[in-house]
This record gives C-alpha cells, structure tokens and sequence, in this order.
C-alpha cells in the first residue's frame, strides 16, 4: 500500500521546523516515529499535504532527572525510554508501559511523544502520563508553553497542540519517598491495542495510607480518562484490598469503553475493573506498602 | 510531490538514489536495488517479514520513507552471507529447521542478529519477547527458538 502523495520536508532544528508547520498550517503533519501516521496514510485513512519529519532534529531524545522532573525529550524512542537505567530503577510504571506498546521492532521506531501527540485513547502512554500527572512541553512560533496532560487531550485523536506546535518535552515530577506506581495491559496478542489496561500511580504516607493517587484508563472511552472517582475515594484511607476493590469499581463505573473485536462495553468495563486493582496493588507494593 | 535525493548504505554498498516522498523503504529495497530477499507480508506494521537493520536495530521497513533512511546504513537479509559462508544464525536456522515455508525467515534472521548483537546469552523469555514483532505462521516457534539458542552458543564459541 502507498500513501497518496505528500511533499517532505526534514528541518535540522526546532525553529526551521515550526517554519514550516506555520507555513502549511493544517494541510501538515508531523512525523516523528512515523509508526501511527505511516500506517493511516498507507490505509488511505488519513492524508497530509506536506509530512515534517522531526527526526533529523537533534537533541529531542533524552530521559533524565534535572530540576524537579523526569525529561523526556519528545522524540525519545520508546526502546530508549524501555531501556533507560533511571526508568527502570525510579519509573517502572513508564518500563511497563513502554513495554506492552506494538512490539519490540515498531519500539526502535515509535517515540513517547509521537505516542501522546496522536491523541489516540487507544495508546498507552496516555492513562500513564495522567496517572503520573505530566505536563506536556510545546513549542510554537510564540515560544514554549507547558500544558497539564488533565487538558492535553481535547478528544479523539486531538489534542491541545496547535498545528504549529512541536511537542518536545514530557516532564514528569519526581516522586516522593514511599511512591510506587505500575501499568497493566490486557491485549489479544502482542501488538494489539488494549482490551483493557489500567496505569496507577500511588504515594503512601509512613502508615500505609494514601496520600496521593493516580490512576487512569486506557481504551475506555473518546479521550484518556482520568478515574476522578477512585482517585478521591482513596486518598486518606489504608491502601488495603478492600478499599482497591472499591476504587477499581468506581474507576470502571466511569469508564465508557465501546464495543468491537476486543469485547463487549459489559466485558471491558470488568476488565478495567480487573486491571484497575491489579495495577493498584501493584504500584502499592512498589512504593512498599506490603 | 517532492522528489529526494537519498544517500545510504545497503549491506555495506553505498547507493545514491532519487525517490518520491511517498515511496517505502520496503520498496526501495525490493524494487530499485532488486533485494528481494525482504518479504512483504502484511504491510500493515504487523507481521515484520520486512524487517530490516537500520543501523543496527531491527525495525518494519513497510513502515520507513525511503527518504527517511538518508545516512543510514541499512542490513538486509542478502547482506549477512560472508565470502559464501552463511552467518551463523542463518547456518542455525538451516540445522535446527527454524524454518518451513521461509517467507518470515528473512526478518526472523535479522531480528535474532540485532538481539545477539546485544545479549550474547539470552535467556528463552528473552528471545521470545525479541522476536515476538516477527510473525511465523508455519514453525509454532519452537524450532525458530532452538535455532536461536544454538546461534547464540556459535556465536559466544567463535
């Protein structure tokens, strides 16, 4: 299959290539790993006019801690976030999720922000960046701003990028002592969206209670969804299996996943229930709450 | 459409090529420098019968611009063979019978290259997990992971 023709254009640095997105404006796309944007336009899904492919930009792939947060640079390979010493030792909810995504050889292509900017609920970085409640980094031709990821999806495959704007930076606070967090996906087969999954992210005090939670869900319904819900049900109270239970039900209750090939709305919702409290425990048991 | 002058490296040949913004690696490959030993299967992301080394990592070259791969150097199942020796895994895969009707075979090779590459001592797990984007539809897998395992062993004793 053969995309319908495009112009390419492969600007060497951030500025040239928000030129180009200014100048184009909506009849351009931005390719980074090219691994959801290739396949649409080969189905003739999607199209664009002029493809702007940030990946001969230097200097956008990068996972570190500096000032406060965990940066990682827009165009960072999900094989490199997956790899990343500081990932698997303080983020293992980002290990996790990164590797459940596609399949190791899309990963040597696909990057984070490439993941988030195409605004698919189906994606799993989604649910993990809101329950570790990231801010996205966007540059423009007005400069740089910061966008919560609470208002980064604005619905299905959209987001609050303006057409001139670059997502280069994740920025994902570092997490206080007593943090776990875990990310659970149900798939058919490797490769396969989600049938289900479910990203939590939980900080304990030195009693065993919940002092901070996030969770969220991927594929349940238009946009990621952020389970408010079970977020408020359990600040304050024991992280013990019987108030899980109850957040996990809570979180599926608001879910508003959709019938397809992967199951039933009534089979999702349970298994966003399911996956709610394993990811949970999980992120309990990381942040050494058993 | 824009037309595009691609320098890169194939199997250690250096070619300059012009192509159409649209056309894929895959393709490139297949049709412009007649390498058909890259299969396409599904051409839909999924299978990896066209899987090829960028630069040493094994990636779906349906799913690649050829534009996309200026300066790189690209490993392609045709690129393994040395002065009429097979590689090592492809000498694996032939003695462990990890293939039968050979269309996957190809991206199968290289993904184990680009793993051995790395992890001379993989354990089973991880050598499933590596090929796990490279789709057989004949072996059920088992004979594919022996000859990788009996590759990694040629590999650690050379």
């Amino acid at each position: 299959m053969i995309p319908s023709a495009f112009d390419y254009h492969a600007p060497t640095s951030v500025p040239e290539a928000i030129a180009l997105l200014t100048r184009f404006g909506d009849s351009a796309k931005v390719i980074s790993g090219g691994q959801s944007l290739l396949p649409l336009l080969k189905l003739r899904l999607g199209t664009a006019e002029h493809l702007v492919d940030i990946g001969r930009i230097a200097g956008l792939e990068y996972v570190r801690e500096e000032g406060g947060f965990l940066r990682i640079g827009g165009r960072t390979r999900e094989a490199v976030l997956e790899r990343s010493a500081v990932v698997q030792e303080r983020y293992p909810i980002l290990a996790d999720t990164a590797r459940v995504i596609a399949d190791p050889l899309v990963r040597n292509r696909a990057t984070v922000g490439g993941n988030l900017a195409h605004g698919d609920p189906a994606n799993d970085h989604p649910a993990t960046m809101l329950a570790l409640r990231a801010t996205v980094v966007a540059q423009g031709p007005g400069g740089e701003r910061t966008v919560p990821i609470d208002r980064f999806f604005t619905g299905l495959f959209a987001t609050a990028l303006a057409s001139d704007e670059i997502l280069t930076e994740i920025r994902i606070p570092v997490p206080p002592n007593r943090t776990g967090g875990a990310y659970v996906k149900l798939e058919r087969k490797v490769g396969d969206y989600a049938t289900a999954a479910a990203a939590a992210q939980v900080t304990l005090d030195g009693g065993g209670d919940f002092v901070q939670v996030g969770l969220a869900l991927t594929n349940a319904g238009p946009v990621p969804v952020r389970s408010t819900a079970a977020e408020d049900f359990l600040v304050g109270k024991r992280a013990a299996d019987t108030n899980i239970a109850e957040a996990a039900r809570r979180a599926a209750e608001a879910a508003s996943p959709t019938a397809d090939r992967r199951g039933s709305v009534e089979y999702k919702r349970e298994m966003a229930r399911v996956l709610a409290a394993r990811a949970l425990k999980k992120a309990v048991e990381r942040a050494g709450g058993r | 459409m824009s037309r595009h002058d691609v320098q890169l490296t194939v199997n250690g040949v250096s070619h300059r090529v012009q192509v159409e913004s649209r056309l894929l690696l895959v393709h490139l490959l297949r049709e412009n420098l007649r390498l058909t030993g890259t299969h396409i299967g599904c051409d839909t992301t999924h299978c990896g019968a066209c899987t090829v080394l960028i630069d040493g990592e094994p990636v779906k070259s349906c799913t690649v611009l050829a534009v996309q791969a200026e300066g790189a150097e690209i490993t392609t199942v045709e690129g393994l063979e040395q002065n009429g020796k097979l590689h090592p895994v492809q000498e694996a895969f032939w003695e462990k019978h990890g293939l039968q009707c050979g269309y996957c075979t190809p991206g199968m090779i290289l993904t184990s290259c680009a793993l051995l590459a790395r992890d001379k001592d993989p354990s089973e797990a991880q050598i499933r997990e590596a090929i796990s984007g490279n789709l057989c539809r004949c072996t059920g897998y088992s004979n594919i992971v022996k000859a990788i395992q009996s590759a990694a062993e040629r590999l650690r004793q050379q």
